[in-house]
């Protein structure tokens, strides 16, 4: 392990968040290790239901509970006090408490999916960013609104001394996004946490949103929690990845150890199934099947039903652990485990 | 356009010739007409038989409309729309009532959300089958065995057609989409992001599920995707759409590798790619679409295009002919070296 933490920023340890429904329970996230150190990406990939955007709220302590609980596992978010390295278990403080209110939107910041639902439609841009660096910092409203504007500009907002008073309605979807980004960064934050960011926008404004992610990420030594289902944005802006499957991370590991060197069959499949726009044109080989309903996760390997190099007997039966194969290339699948038959 | 048509009828399906639609903006108490949003503005194409032409473009630039327009889902303002009946064009356009909806038999949509596309208080061969009986083309025993028969043919179980559509999961709720689309029988289908809303896993079933019966049947289809990587492994042509426009249509591998128009380009340029490498510097394209209620005077592209020139903001580049079925609509596309991709294995 790294035990260099200065560069820590955080550090999920077994992670469980469990929802408990009339029909049943729902393992959400179920045992999920990452780290992720100053200016670096973490990609999370996966398809809907896996898990990542609860792995984010839970980070950000914004479960419901009931029916949501973590019921395991720690977050630790580093600080570095009077040259100590220190941190604040975010796990287990009260989810309304003081506390988590001095770290979210202070120490980490968010930005989601869809920026029209993620802003309030009854306040204006400027207000909501202006209220989010008054809750954090003391300074005069003035000086705060001289910050927003500020930020609007960096983010590529025109006229920002106008926009600043204007409503999330009467901006574009491109436009929010990068005002969700300046709100997120007010308080200059050492983590962001990005759920699916460009997802809801077109691929001119995503190209431009991905860069400007890098450019303050270069600027702050900003972290980032990058979540998306798109593999080729993974590629783009990743250092790490994480592969999750139904609430489990299946493959960790440096971005270019997943994508030339993919050990998890759930991952080598989900590259064959996409479209590229470069190289040869070849037929997609779909992954059989469906992502079963987190009710009914299968026995064993969560992905054997699906997987095309089962072992029957084996995977049916084992829940295979994450394991180390080298250069911090993690896989969870009973092919690298070793088994006493 | 006009020699489009004749050099190429030989074995066009469809073709489209200057179609516009136009929606009314309307204001105060009276609903008078302000001004109208240029939803599609001019535009000509035509698919071979058995073709796919692959239609990309970003959200608002018009490729829904263009599509529902050719199947005159929406009424268009004006233009026409042959489609091959035999050895002879019929004027879809031209087409009334009754006639229209025997003519729709030959055409057909499978639209992107497969969540609101069914009736959910239909069952598998209520929501497939209807069709048949509406139109009349089948009596109540023979529509079960018609609708056992797609049902197959999509990859679903027979038992299937008594289930109601919440029993499926969002793959198999647009494999019902497609054996919808299919049982008619159509030469044409109009592919509306079929396989946008799904699972990253699931995608490519769909995908593969639609060149398989293209195969089979000898469809043709306009094959409309934001994401250019799904276009270039569905189509034989592309044609690119901004603000209401074809800006440029080819071959796929002639528009993936010279794009021939600025906005080709930076769309090209925009897509993250899964090659690993050093970071690209990316053609990054500033600013948004214009308004298609208030389009710039000259080129529509002219606001956002770095290569713009006095000529492109004073007069429309009309869609030229630069290369074997490559059209192009910029004033300057002989005159520019733009970037591609590396589509070599």
């Amino acid at each position: 392990m790294n035990l260099d933490l200065t560069q820590r920023v955080l550090e999920v340890n077994n992670l469980k968040t469990y929802f408990y429904l009339n029909i049943g329970t729902v393992k959400a996230v179920d045992g999920v290790d990452f780290s992720i150190d100053r200016g670096k990406t973490l990609g999370i990939i996966g398809e809907s239901g896996c898990g990542k955007s609860v792995t984010a709220h839970t980070i950000m302590r914004l479960i419901q509970s009931p029916p949501g609980k973590i019921v395991g596992g720690s977050i630790k978010l580093y600080y570095e006090r009077d040259g100590n390295i220190d941190f604040v278990d975010i796990a287990k403080l009260d989810p309304k408490g003081k506390e988590i209110r001095s770290i979210r939107g202070k120490e980490i910041g968010m930005v989601f999916q869809e920026p029209m639902t993620s802003f309030s439609p009854m306040y204006t841009i400027g207000d909501q960013i202006i209220e989010a660096i008054l809750i954090h910092e003391n300074i005069s409203k003035k000086e705060a609104r001289e910050r927003s504007i500020y930020l609007l500009e960096r983010v590529g907002i025109p006229k920002p001394e106008r926009t600043i008073d204007t409503y999330p309605f009467q901006l574009s979807g491109g436009m929010r996004q990068r005002a969700m980004i300046a709100m997120a960064l007010s308080c200059h934050p050492r983590l962001l946490i990005a759920d699916e960011p460009t997802t809801a926008v077109d691929v001119t404004i995503q190209a431009q949103i991905l860069d400007l992610l890098q450019e303050f990420q270069e600027e702050m030594g900003l972290a980032i929690i990058f979540i998306t289902h798109n593999l080729a944005v993974i590629a783009e802006i990743a250092d790490n990845i994480a592969v999750m499957y139904l609430g489990k991370i299946v493959e960790y590991g440096a971005k270019e150890e997943i994508f030339n060197n993919p050990l998890h069959p759930y991952t080598s499949a989900l590259f064959r199934s996409i479209p590229k726009l470069e190289g040869k044109l070849e037929r997609l080989i779909p992954i059989s099947g469906n992502v079963p309903s987190s009710y009914e996760v299968p026995e064993g390997c969560p992905f054997h039903p699906r997987c095309e190099n089962i072992i029957s007997g084996i995977c049916n039966v084992n829940s295979p652990e994450l394991i180390d194969i080298g250069n911090g290339h993690k896989v969870r699948c009973m092919l690298y485990q070793k088994v006493e038959v | 356009m006009e020699d489009m048509n004749i050099n190429n009828q030989d074995n066009s399906l469809i073709i489209v010739n200057n179609l516009r639609k136009y929606f009314p903006i309307e204001r105060g108490f009276f609903r008078r007409t302000s001004g109208y949003v240029k939803a599609v503005d001019d535009v000509s194409f035509r698919i071979g038989q058995q073709e796919t032409l692959g239609l990309v473009g970003e959200s608002g630039s018009g490729k829904t409309t263009l599509g529902r327009t050719v199947l005159r889902l929406y009424e268009p303002t004006s233009g026409e729309i042959l489609f091959r009946d035999g050895d002879r064009f019929v004027s879809v356009t031209k087409l009334q009532d009754e006639e229209l909806r025997r003519f729709r038999r030959n055409m057909q949509i499978i639209f992107q959300d497969p969540f609101s596309s069914l009736n959910e208080r239909m069952t598998v061969l209520e929501n497939v089958g209807d069709v048949l009986l509406i139109n009349g083309l089948a009596s109540k025993h023979e529509v079960i065995e018609r609708v056992i028969e797609v049902i197959e043919q999509v990859g679903l179980r027979r038992d299937d057609i008594r289930r109601y559509p919440y029993s499926f999961s969002g793959g198999q709720r647009q494999r019902i989409c497609v054996a919808r689309a299919l049982i008619l029988r159509p030469k044409f289908i109009v592919a509306d992001e079929p396989a946008s809303a799904l699972d990253v896993s699931i995608q490519a079933q769909i995908l593969n599920l639609l060149k398989d019966i293209q195969e089979q049947f000898g469809l043709a289809y306009l094959f409309i995707s934001h994401d250019i990587s799904v276009v270039r492994y569905m189509a034989d042509r592309i044609a690119v759409m901004y603000a209401g426009k074809i800006v440029e249509i080819a071959p796929k591998d002639e528009i993936l590798l010279s794009p021939k128009h600025p906005y080709t380009e930076a769309l090209l340029s925009a897509v993250p790619r899964t090659a690993i490498e050093r970071r690209r510097s990316r053609a990054i394209l500033r600013g948004d679409p214009p308004d298609p209620a208030n389009l710039p005077k000259g080129c529509i592209f002219s606001l956002r295009c770095k290569y713009a020139q006095e000529i492109c903001k004073e007069e429309q580049p009309p869609l030229k002919l630069i290369d074997t079925e490559h059209y192009v609509s910029c004033h300057l596309a002989e005159n520019l070296e733009l970037n591609g991709v590396k589509i070599a294995s």
